[in-house]
């Protein structure tokens, strides 16, 4: 893996451990020169991960591409919220299309760009898990298969946040939305469905496939210059915590997504061609309960009766991704 | 330049002087031979610069060429029936956003029961999305279109839909007058966006509009579309001088002048129809025809014109309003002084031959006053009500199509 976290666990964040490092190794989002592409202004709800996310992916691609860069947008919270004209925090080109043909849009941008020789123009896609792994999907995979010069970047905050909060194929074992509701013998959503997207793409063989969540900014940043690298098809999978439909406390949206990592429930890594070229190692597993516990999402699973069962296969699960991804950091 | 060819390829070739920069692909019957021959065009290096991209389905292609034009690229797909209904989100999406992308679609049946023949039943399902959609009446006038198209769609910032008849016209070789590459240069400017994503110049496009604006963006969309009311002769006009020939324009009123009924049709049918109308004429039957180049913007005052001195008048379309009846026969009655004496004819549904025998049948009868409003042509009345009587009988009388086609038999034989 190309990219070595620096550790600041004497400050616990990144921002004000910027200040230690040479200026080559400082994060966009630090530096002066950031672009601001999503810009302040906009409508997110209070702690919105995929807010986060997008401003800090857009500035990372706006500063690797020198300012070329152009994005297509699904339908969701982030095309809501950034665009209720007459304003819009978008200082980018940007368009938006439709909820499921992101993807394709972006593909079309992108030829115009190859036909009138503009090659130095990059193209980024963006959309939620519901436009990604659900409705979307036909239009990404037909991307990815064909190669197409764009980064695709999921903001995954697991489920239909902007209608309300129901399940994508993106939505956690046992977490309640609108559609899987907290009731009957097996609350929530059920275990053995959804979609591994990051490993669909890899399937694809494109040339670059990474994940990330808004705790690791650094390595976040690192990944969507290594993504513009390459030419070709291209996909990020964001995890962005959503304090409306997670149900935790705005404040705690960086805390949800570095839990989320260190637990084992989303393995962050990356992958060219199809295989897995580095992970994000863990120094200390945090037990799953840590980060089901902050959010309403998961309440079920603790009162009025502890269900214990649901908890141990969400932990297998966590467990699994540390084996697969060989997460845990081994002493040396 | 003169020269037999299949009605797909002439189009292909047409479009091909237009200088496409980015075509979407993906195949459908009966338009497939449009877009491989667009391909075959762009992976010899004769068609260049274009990106010619095979796209996983419609709403792919639709979409791919949305951002193309989004992003100042002159953008072209092709399309037919159930390819049609699968983008039509984005084909409402690229009227919605003033997109000037150019589609063929080449007419067939929808299903179920699916069918690859010819009707307009595809294109009269997206009558509202927006676009302006041209009938062409033969592969000359088809190729000429798609050059018109063009022009209308980016002085307009509109997308244009080119209506032409699945393989009556597609797959029908026969001879047309090509123009030169320096013809169409000087009919078809290059394309000058009115809007476009560019990072030295950043917008943001397709934003939530709510009510505040959202009847006056629609309502602009309708004043474009009357602008073209006044273009489309226009420039069928300039056309007619630059390429010497009549093509395109609102309406093609045949023989109206002193008809006392008048029969309105689209497409490739106008022909049988003259030719049945000219053998009614020898008889001393006073019919004239009108053919509808432009459906959507739909000529109000051009059709009222052309239909006003006729006592019938007789709509033949290949598709209806389920629950209705006729749908070009509810815009001619828009724009009729009497809309009692319009008559409907639903004719040539999933292929069926529309023959001269059947109307002059039909013709005469509406002529002497004992047809209904709505005639469905050479229905197979027997078979329809031995249908209604299984149903009357047996609750679970089974899949109806299949049924049908069972008590019909082998039909090919008795298609004329």
């Amino acid at each position: 893996m190309s990219f070595q976290p620096v550790k600041f666990y004497q400050t616990g964040t990144f921002t004000v451990g910027n200040r230690l490092l040479p200026d080559a190794e400082r994060s966009v989002q630090s530096t002066v020169r950031r672009h601001n592409s999503l810009n302040s202004g906009h409508r997110a709800c209070q702690g919105c991960g995929e807010a986060l996310g997008a401003r800090y992916a857009i500035d990372a691609a706006m500063e690797a591409t020198s300012g070329q860069l152009i994005a297509a947008n699904a339908t969701g919270c982030l095309e809501v919220f950034s665009t209720p004209y007459p304003e819009t925090s978008w200082q980018i080109p940007w368009v938006h299309s439709l909820f499921g043909n992101t993807a394709a849009v972006a593909t079309g941008i992108a030829a115009a760009m190859r036909v009138k020789g503009r090659s130095e123009v990059r193209v980024v896609a963006q959309g939620g898990d519901g436009g990604t792994t659900d409705i979307g999907f036909g239009c990404l995979s037909g991307m990815f298969e064909r190669n197409d010069d764009v980064l695709y970047i999921c903001y995954d905050n697991g489920g239909y946040m902007n209608t309300g909060v129901q399940r994508s194929s993106a939505t956690p074992p046992a977490a309640r939305t609108a559609t899987t509701m907290a009731v009957g013998p097996t609350p929530g959503n059920p275990f053995g469905q959804g979609k591994d997207l990051p490993a669909i793409a890899m399937a694809h063989n494109i040339p670059y496939v990474a994940t990330a969540t808004v705790s690791e900014l650094r390595d976040l940043e690192a990944k969507v210059r290594r993504a513009m690298e390459f030419r070709g098809a291209r996909y990020l999978h964001i995890l962005v915590p959503c304090p409306l439909g997670w149900g935790h406390d705005s404040a705690l949206t960086i805390r949800m997504a570095r839990l989320a990592h260190e637990s084992g429930i989303f393995p962050v890594f990356e992958a060219e061609s199809g295989e897995v070229t580095g992970a994000s190692k863990i120094r200390r597993q945090v037990p799953v309960e840590e980060y089901l516990r902050p959010q309403k999402r998961y309440a079920h699973l603790f009162s009025p009766k502890p269900r214990e069962d649901v908890i141990r296969r969400i932990q297998e699960a966590a467990d699994r991704n540390i084996r697969k991804y060989g997460l845990l950091e081994t002493t040396p | 330049m003169l020269k037999q060819t299949e009605g797909s390829h002439a189009v292909a070739e047409a479009v091909a002087l237009c200088r496409p920069e980015v075509i979407c692909a993906y195949p459908i019957s009966p338009q497939t031979h449009i877009v491989e021959g667009l391909g075959e065009m762009v992976k010899s290096g004769d068609l260049a610069p274009c990106e010619f991209i095979n796209v996983e389905s419609e709403f792919a292609a639709m979409s791919v060429a949305i951002g193309a034009s989004a992003a100042g690229a002159r953008a072209y797909t092709a399309t037919a029936s159930q390819g049609l209904l699968y983008m039509a989100e984005a084909v409402f999406n690229a009227a919605g956003m003033g997109l000037p992308i150019v589609m063929t679609v080449a007419n067939r049946a929808i299903g179920a029961p699916i069918n690859i023949w010819n009707d307009h039943t595809d294109s009269m399902s997206q009558r509202d999305c927006g676009w302006i959609q041209l009938f062409a009446e033969t592969n000359q006038e088809a190729l000429d279109l798609h050059i018109q198209a063009f022009r209308l769609a980016e002085e307009l910032s509109v997308p244009v839909m080119v209506c032409m008849d699945g393989f009556i016209l597609t797959h029908a070789y026969e001879r047309v007058d090509m123009p030169t590459q320096a013809q169409v240069d000087a009919y078809l400017p290059p394309f000058q966006p009115r809007q476009v994503l560019d990072p030295q110049e950043p917008v943001s496009m397709g934003a939530m509009v709510g009510p505040e604006a959202f009847t006056e963006v629609r309502y602009l969309a309708h004043v474009k579309q009357m602008q073209a009311l006044d273009l489309i002769p226009a420039w069928a006009e300039e056309f007619r001088k630059a390429f010497g020939r009549d093509s395109g324009g609102l309406i093609h009123p045949y023989r109206t002048e002193d008809a006392d009924t008048i029969v309105v049709a689209l497409g490739s049918v106008l022909g049988t129809i003259k030719d049945t109308v000219d053998a009614l004429r020898d008889q001393g039957h006073k019919f004239g025809v009108l053919g509808i180049t432009c459906f959507r913007p739909w000529p109000t005052a051009a059709i009222r014109e052309a239909i006003g001195n006729a006592k019938k008048v007789i709509v033949l379309e290949k598709a209806f309003g389920v629950g209705l009846g006729g749908i070009v026969s509810a815009n001619v009655r828009t724009s009729s002084g009497s809309p009692d004496s319009v008559y409907t004819v639903i004719a040539g549904l999933g292929g069926r031959p529309i023959t001269r025998d059947s109307l002059a049948r039909i013709f005469l009868e509406v002529e002497a006053g004992t047809a209904p409003s709505l005639t469905f042509l050479d229905l197979n009345r027997a078979a329809v009500d031995r249908a209604l009587a299984r149903e009357r009988e047996t609750r679970r009388s089974g899949p109806i199509a299949e049924a049908l086609l069972r008590d019909v038999g082998l039909v090919t034989a008795q298609l004329r």
